[in-house]
């Protein structure tokens, strides 16, 4: 894929590309800001966070439209902005940048796509925030948060370097790990955010292996440096000659060890566990973090260094390069990899989505599952094809998550579909842009953005050239979801009220973000339509137009029709088991009544988390004892054993001290007493006494000198 | 020419004579004042010491025995005055100057 990228790398940055920087520091210095303002400030901290956005969005918006008209001019545009952070006293042998690590970042199609939809959706989560958390007292904390969520991961996405991408990926984990625990005081919450954190940190761990390996391999962690970045054709040379184990070339290592990170960040499938779990945070977060934008960061991350990833690839002749831009990449060891994991966890988690009753958690599989449709996307079809379902996939489960959290606000907190029913008519606006969201997430053709994106990935799956088993895997997913997406709709908004107190539409600071939203959930799929492949065009610094003829590829049209088919099955299926008629809470779910067996399974989660529990935290726990048992006897023992060897050598030291020291020195204290009691005796205190003896000492004195001078 | 008239060992007796009775004097009363004046005339036997020796002495003509006498009487009136000083206090402290009963320093 990489010889149809036309970039020219500009020398002079332009001033938008040099102003880059301020999109993330926007919004961290509103965070820095609101951290020190009081918890009264409610509406200072929300009016800071907006605006600052708000600029972000704007420059944004210019960054992304000075891109487009490079486009438009048939410059592709990628500007970067480098400087040295720190130099290192090592010298590896590569033209530059040996021996200093630089940071920086860079302008161009995948940034700037990036940089507009995370502002967008942000920007209208926060507005949505302000009705939905109008009744917490940590308002301040919460924009505080929120702000710095933001501004990290608008630096992930504006980052040139690995290094600064991997700073602002782990401020991002940490907001994410803050909001998740926002409401500290329910222990399900600080539960899920420590799993949540160390989950991915287990990712992270191999992310920055591969980012030392990197490092060492090239000598720079810029992506692009006007040639002589990590990711460039002549770094990926010498990346490519490097052999790693098992067969791999470097290249291949150590995009499989940033795959990692990426897999745990987006919950891909051995890291899924702690998204669901995630849903404990406010829903405001679980739609900007844990749906639109931090999750999608893994997607991000593979598509930022998609050349490392596709390095040594056998290309394809240029004839199989169609019309429409789609064609079956060479792969490589590391794509297949990330192919394998994204199919497997889209059915995986699509599945588990079924059985589920929480409102928040059926979207939170969802959403991994619609990762992992990412990711394969990736996999086998290209950055373009990838980054447009994450696009998509960004506005219409955002607009979802802010449904369902219209839904909970509506319903006083209550998250269990059973108990819900019915609000078609109590939030018609909610469940007018709920429906919407629900058609771009199952792929209702034509209408919806979800149908355009998702058939690209089928597509791309279609021609995949190693092997058909995916395709009928995400098939599988797409019918699932829809089916999921069905029961869900049905048990919320259809049949009758099952709750306790009535549901309320919700303030129109909520539902406002939920329009605009719903309308790019429809609009977007026009510029990835296969006639007019805007997106993908522009991704790859390709030209494009408009021709129908992008759909009488051979074979997209039947595509086209058994994906809708497998939709409308999906939908009718779901309908068929839950239109009308949702059960009561109390009642099996129908699904119960008809395979109990295969609901059991997928009600408990495929016991993903219980096989952790048993292996990986059993093994922990395991350990932890054992340290602690090495603690007690072994160093402890040590420690006690020298404590009571200095012990004994205080009692020496001490008996010594009593008796030889001071017995001696009260000895002579004795002695010099008995001795001052002898001489005061002399001391009568009669001073005629005293001149007596000095008398007799003279005559004595005198009587001696006048007998020795006789002699 | 007087030493020629008076032999030294006559001046040297009767400063003996003096001193001792100043000593019999100091050690025998029991009165303060009178110790002092015991005191006083064994001072001043020495005194009568030491212009008798200068007198004989090889070098009659350099004064120094008597500026001698003269340091030592000085010293001896500053010592009496201290010494009056002393008795008067410890009059005023023990209404006595029987020195018999002032023994509070003994050890």
């Amino acid at each position: 894929m990489q010889d149809a990228v036309l970039f020219t790398p500009q020398l002079k940055a332009s001033p938008i590309a040099e102003i880059l920087w301020l999109i993330p520091a926007l919004p961290v210095a509103a965070a820095a800001v609101t951290a020190l303002l009081g918890r009264s400030r409610r509406k200072t901290s929300a009016t800071l966070a907006m605006v600052s956005l708000s600029f972000s969005l704007l420059l944004s918006l210019l960054a992304f439209a000075h891109v487009v008209s490079g486009w438009a001019h048939g410059a592709a545009v990628r500007e970067t902005v480098n400087f040295t952070w720190m130099q290192v006293g090592m010298q590896v042998g590569t033209q530059s940048g040996a021996g200093s690590v630089d940071l920086g970042w860079v302008l161009d199609p995948l940034s700037a796509v990036m940089l507009v939809m995370v502002s967008f959706v942000s920007l209208l989560i926060f507005i949505y925030s302000i009705g939905y958390m109008a009744h917490e007292g940590n308002f301040t904390r919460f924009f505080c948060f929120l702000s710095l969520f933001a501004g990290a991961m608008l630096g992930v996405v504006a980052a040139n370097s690995l290094l600064l991408l991997f700073i602002c990926w782990e401020l991002v984990g940490l907001t994410s790990y803050l909001l998740i625990g926002f409401w500290y005081e329910r222990p399900a919450a600080v539960a899920a955010a420590k799993k949540a954190f160390l989950t991915t940190r287990m990712g992270d761990v191999f992310f920055l292996l591969g980012i030392v390996w990197l490092f060492a391999q090239t000598g720079t962690l810029l992506f692009y440096n006007h040639g002589a970045g990590s990711i460039e054709p002549t770094a990926l040379a010498g990346l490519l000659a490097a052999p790693a184990a098992l067969g791999l070339t470097a290249a291949g290592a150590i995009g499989l060890l940033i795959f990692c990170g990426a897999a745990g960040k987006s919950g891909q499938f051995p890291l899924h566990v702690w998204l669901p779990d995630a849903m404990e945070g406010p829903t405001p977060v679980s739609a900007l973090i844990h749906a639109a934008t931090m999750v999608a960061a893994g997607v991000f991350l593979i598509a930022r260094v998609y050349p490392l990833m596709a390095a040594g690839a056998p290309l394809l002749a240029t004839g199989v390069l169609t019309q429409a831009g789609r064609l079956a990449a060479g792969t490589t060891t590391a794509l297949t990899v990330v192919t394998w994991v994204g199919a497997f966890t889209a059915v995986f988690a699509a599945l588990i989505a079924v059985a589920q009753n929480d409102i928040k958690r059926i979207l939170a599989y969802s959403t991994i599952s619609q990762l992992g449709y990412m990711m394969a996307g990736l996999g086998m079809g290209g950055v373009a094809v990838g980054l447009f379902h994450l696009i998509t996939h960004a506005f219409f489960k955002a607009l979802l998550f802010m449904g369902a959290g219209s839904v909970i606000h509506g319903c006083h907190g209550e998250q269990d579909v059973r108990r819900m029913g019915g609000l078609r008519s109590d939030m018609p606006l909610t469940f007018l842009t709920y429906a919407i969201g629900m058609l771009a997430l199952c792929g209702f053709p034509l209408l919806f953005s979800g149908f355009w994106s998702k058939d690209g990935i089928l597509e791309a799956a279609r021609h995949w050239s190693v092997a058909r088993t995916p395709f009928y895997m995400l098939v599988l997913g797409v019918l699932l979801t829809a089916f999921y997406m069905t029961r869900q709709v049905a048990y919320v908004f259809f049949g009758y009220w099952r709750g306790s107190k009535s549901a309320q539409e919700s303030p129109a600071v909520m539902t406002a973000p939920l329009g605009i939203l719903a309308f790019f959930a429809m609009a977007l799929g026009l510029i990835g339509t296969p006639a007019w492949p805007w997106f993908r065009a522009f991704l790859d610094g390709r030209a494009v137009g408009f021709m129908w003829r992008g759909f009488m590829e051979p074979g997209l049209l039947t595509l086209m029709a058994v994906s809708a088919a497998v939709v409308f099955l999906g939908l009718g299926l779901g309908w068929r088991f839950y239109g009308g008629q949702a059960p009561r809470p109390e009642e099996p779910d129908i699904l119960e009544k008809t395979v109990p067996w295969a609901w059991a399974g997928l009600r408990g989660r495929l016991y993903v988390d219980e096989f952790y529990g048993v292996t990986v935290v059993a093994f922990y726990r395991w350990w932890a004892r054992a340290a602690d048992w090495l603690d007690r006897r072994l160093w402890g023992g040590v420690v006690a054993g020298v404590a009571s060897l200095f012990g004994r050598w205080a009692g020496l030291s001490r008996f010594l001290d009593t008796n030889v020291v001071d017995g001696g020195f009260d000895k002579g204290c004795e002695e010099l007493g008995v001795g001052g009691g002898l001489l005061a005796r002399v001391q009568t205190g009669r001073v005629q006494t005293y001149l007596r003896i000095l008398a007799g000492a003279v005559a004595a004195l005198a009587a001696i000198l006048i007998w020795s001078s006789r002699s | 020419m007087i030493g020629q008239i008076t032999p030294l060992i006559g001046y040297l007796l009767v400063a003996a004579l003096v001193f001792s009775i100043g000593l019999a004097g100091a050690l025998t009363r029991r009165n303060a004042i009178l110790v002092l004046i015991g005191i006083e005339l064994m001072l001043n036997a020495a005194n009568l010491n030491l212009i008798a020796l200068w007198r004989y002495g090889p070098h009659p003509e350099l004064l120094t025995g008597m500026i001698f006498a003269i340091f030592s009487i000085a010293v001896a009136a500053a010592e009496a005055a201290v010494g009056l000083g002393l008795v008067i206090q410890v009059h005023r402290h023990a209404r006595t100057t029987d020195l018999d009963a002032i023994n509070r320093m003994k050890g």
